[in-house]
């Protein structure tokens, strides 16, 4: 089995982080509920008038992958991989309203087209002319670990050589007022800062975009090799500690081998649990990092996660808006990712430094 | 190339049947499951014909012996019906006696009841719980509860009309790759006003019966459906000594890279994902008996899909079928159920024909099989082409 390495990184949030000669130095603070990307200059990489047809998670989805081909210096790949919860969900909800106000008449394809899950890995091939493999994981909080399982497997079996791999949501309105409704969303704005200590239920939604370029050839610029991906549709707070344990047994790690863990605390008061019981007992003398009071919360955040994980290894920097608990380690050698949405579709993902 | 990946258990529901046996039967009688809508209150009631599933949701939630406060989708309540067949057809009882996994395919997800409640959402409380299942990873999570996986590898696949097929692909590799010792794999989609409207914007439904591969062909008509197979691992079929029903033997999956919604006029990406899964399956492309063909009835799909076939088999193109004018094109569910119709056709060494074809293309003189036919067969080729440019081939066969 050959390892997999991400060899490029790339990413679209509500932080500048499409920049990839910096690493959350400057960080935008949020007092919200809902919070968006910086837009890139979408022109740079895409034609204005391909641009201004686009639904938005296809133009960041697009983007990321250009800036991820670039900095690998590739103009294709064997296979394009994404993870989306919701696809283009402001197209779904243009098309429903329309079904709905106008009684069935005077639809027009291009909402229902680019509703489609898989449009963003679509047009990503279509934009470079890929006819490899070309899928789209489409599972709440683990569609990206599931992208990312999938390209490992294939690289490890020499399948392929080059993988774009990426995770892609947008925000959209009909989907923020119904999730306000439920409290899904938090009620009141929330400063940044102090996501973890708000205390209420629902979390701060997010969108963004982050693409991967895996490779099974270390290149000069390799970012880390990817040990390991595991999800799990349903898991106890009782069970996790255990779980934990043997996912790490299982690439002969003990706790004491995690440098830093990165974890998808939301600050929503009935599901952070599962995160609080690690950071104070499993994981109290490991170096714990954050993320989601930067990028928000959406389906595909975890890609956010993973990119701060590889940047952190290849920078051998913890920036300082993200760290949790704990002293930074001498060296970032492995780095443990865990991320749960709402108690479910947990998942677990290791990093190494190569 | 390896082994072929042990298919143990199906479970089907669509336009044709409510069960493996009833589908069976139906594809052998020649007894089509298109009607007019009678299900979704639409104004295009008198303008489209479908391929609906007899169950009304009620029946369908006594059958799960779901209580009132349930929030499940057609498409969750349908899935759940087929995934519970196919493990029972398994002989599986505990779910967890071994590493079992679920891959399922969905394109509208909870679509349904999002059309259904979009504005009453704001007014009325009680239909609030069905906010959690729109998106397409809610089918998938109780499917996974009605059949008690529990902290195990449950994903779902959404690449529009291939979605099932790849779904079964990825379920192929995981255990290839000895990461699950079983999985359910296959999809399900609930008729919806969303893809009733969203297809006749592109303008390829039919108002009549579809009518694969016929120079005259209008296009197609949507149907709903469920379809899983469970796969297992060489050890899990050794061990607990199953009847193995057939193979998934090989597996491709390519991108036509053409258009966003139609396939390239020479069928590229089709071309090489049967090409890919012939590879896989270490098979020449004279070794295959039978083709269940895409075949929705579009002018397009058709037209490539065909010259696909002229570009893999030459002047050798098997007998091939589509079953789409039994069932209608049930999107993320198509790959599922024809995989089921493909293992019944080895099973029972028979060809299923290809109803309401009259004549050839103008473009070639490929002709489907129109009559039932017997025959000895080894292999059969299931296409699965969609949106996006996604195509994928699954080769069945009868040895490992």
């Amino acid at each position: 089995m050959k390892p997999v390495y991400i060899n490029s990184v790339a990413s679209i949030s509500a932080q500048r982080t499409f920049d990839n000669s910096v690493f959350l130095d400057d960080i935008i603070a949020y007092t919200d509920n809902v919070i968006r990307v910086v837009d890139p200059n979408y022109k740079e990489f895409i034609p204005p008038a391909a641009a201004r047809r686009m639904a938005k998670g296809i133009k960041m989805g697009v983007t990321a992958s250009k800036i991820a081909l670039q900095e690998a210096g590739l103009e294709n790949v064997d296979a394009i991989i994404t993870g989306t919860g919701l696809g283009c969900i402001a197209d779904s909800e243009k098309f429903v309203s329309s079904i709905i106000d106008d009684n069935e008449e005077y639809l027009t394809p291009t909402s229902f087209i680019q509703s489609t899950h898989n449009t963003v890995a679509g047009q990503i091939a279509l934009g470079i002319g890929c006819k490899g493999y070309n899928f789209t994981y489409v599972h709440s909080s683990i569609s990206f670990e599931s992208a990312l399982l999938d390209a490992k497997l294939q690289l490890e079996n020499e399948e392929a050589q080059n993988i774009l791999v990426g995770g892609v949501d947008e925000l959209a309105d009909h989907h923020i007022k119904i999730h306000k409704l439920v409290n899904h969303i938090k009620v009141d704005v929330v400063n940044s800062k102090g996501l973890l200590e708000s205390g209420t239920e629902g979390a701060v939604f997010g969108e963004g975009a982050s693409f991967f370029m895996l490779s099974n050839e270390k290149r000069e610029n390799t970012y880390a090799e990817v040990l390991d991906v595991t999800t799990y549709n349903s898991l106890s707070e009782q069970e996790l500690p255990n779980t934990l344990r043997s996912f790490l047994q299982e690439n002969n790690l003990e706790i004491a081998d995690v440098d830093i863990v990165v974890m998808g605390n939301n600050g929503d008061v009935n599901y952070d649990k599962y995160y609080d019981t690690l950071s104070h007992e499993l994981l109290k003398n490991t170096s714990q990092t954050y993320y989601k009071h930067l990028c928000g919360e959406f389906n595909t955040a975890s890609s956010f996660g993973t990119w701060m994980a590889a940047k952190m290894i290849k920078t051998q920097h913890v920036p300082k808006a993200i760290k949790l608990r704990g002293v930074q380690p001498s060296e970032i050698r492995t780095v443990l990712l865990y991320n749960q949405y709402r108690g479910e579709n947990h998942s677990l993902v290791l990093l190494r430094r190569c | 190339m390896g082994k072929g990946v042990a298919i143990t258990g199906m479970g089907i529901i669509s336009a044709i049947g409510n069960d493996v046996q009833e589908n069976y039967s139906s594809l052998i009688e020649s007894k089509k499951g298109i009607s007019r809508i009678s299900k979704i209150n639409t104004v295009h009631r008198d303008a489209l014909m479908v391929g609906e599933i007899d169950f009304t949701n009620k029946e369908l939630e006594q059958f799960l012996g779901l209580d009132a406060n349930h929030n499940y989708s057609r498409s969750a309540l349908l899935g759940a019906f087929a995934a519970k067949q196919a493990i029972s057809n398994a002989n599986i009882t505990n779910t967890n006696s071994y590493k079992t996994g679920l891959v399922s395919a969905t394109t509208v997800g909870g679509m349904d009841k999002t059309e259904q409640y979009y504005y009453e959402y704001f007014e009325n409380k009680e239909v609030q719980k069905y906010i959690e299942g729109h998106h397409a990873g809610d089918s998938t999570q109780k499917i996974a509860e009605q059949l008690g996986i529990h902290g195990s590898l449950v994903t779902t696949i959404s690449t529009a009309c291939s979605s099932a097929a790849n779904a079964i692909l990825f379920g192929a590799r995981l255990l290839k790759a000895g990461k699950l010792d079983r999985v359910i794999v296959g999809g399900t989609d609930g008729l919806s006003k969303f893809t009733l409207n969203g297809f006749k914007t592109l303008m390829i439904q039919s108002d009549t019966y579809n009518t694969p591969f016929d120079e005259n062909r209008k296009g197609l008509n949507l149907g709903e459906a469920a379809a899983f197979l469970v796969l297992e691992s060489d050890d899990v079929v050794l061990n607990e000594g199953k009847d193995v029903l057939a193979y998934v033997k090989g597996w491709g999956n390519a991108n036509d890279a053409f258009h966003q919604t139609a396939s390239s006029d020479h069928g590229d990406g089709a071309t090489l994902a049967m090409q890919k899964a012939l590879k896989v399956a270490g098979l020449e492309s004279n070794e295959i008996d039978y083709i269940n063909a895409h075949g929705t009835a579009t002018p397009n799909n058709d037209l490539s899909e065909g010259r696909a076939f002229l570009r893999v088999f030459r002047d050798k193109v098997p007998d091939f079928s589509s079953t789409k004018a039994y069932t209608g094109h049930t999107l993320a569910a198509a790959g599922g159920i024809e995989a089921v119709f493909s293992v019944l056709a080895l099973q029972n060494n028979v060809i299923f024909p290809n109803l309401n074809f009259k004549n050839p293309m103008k473009e070639f003189h490929l002709k489907p099989q129109t009559e039932l036919k017997k025959k000895k067969l080894h292999t059969v080729l299931s296409n699965s082409l969609g949106f996006g440019g996604n195509c994928s081939t699954l080769i069945f066969s009868k040895e490992a």
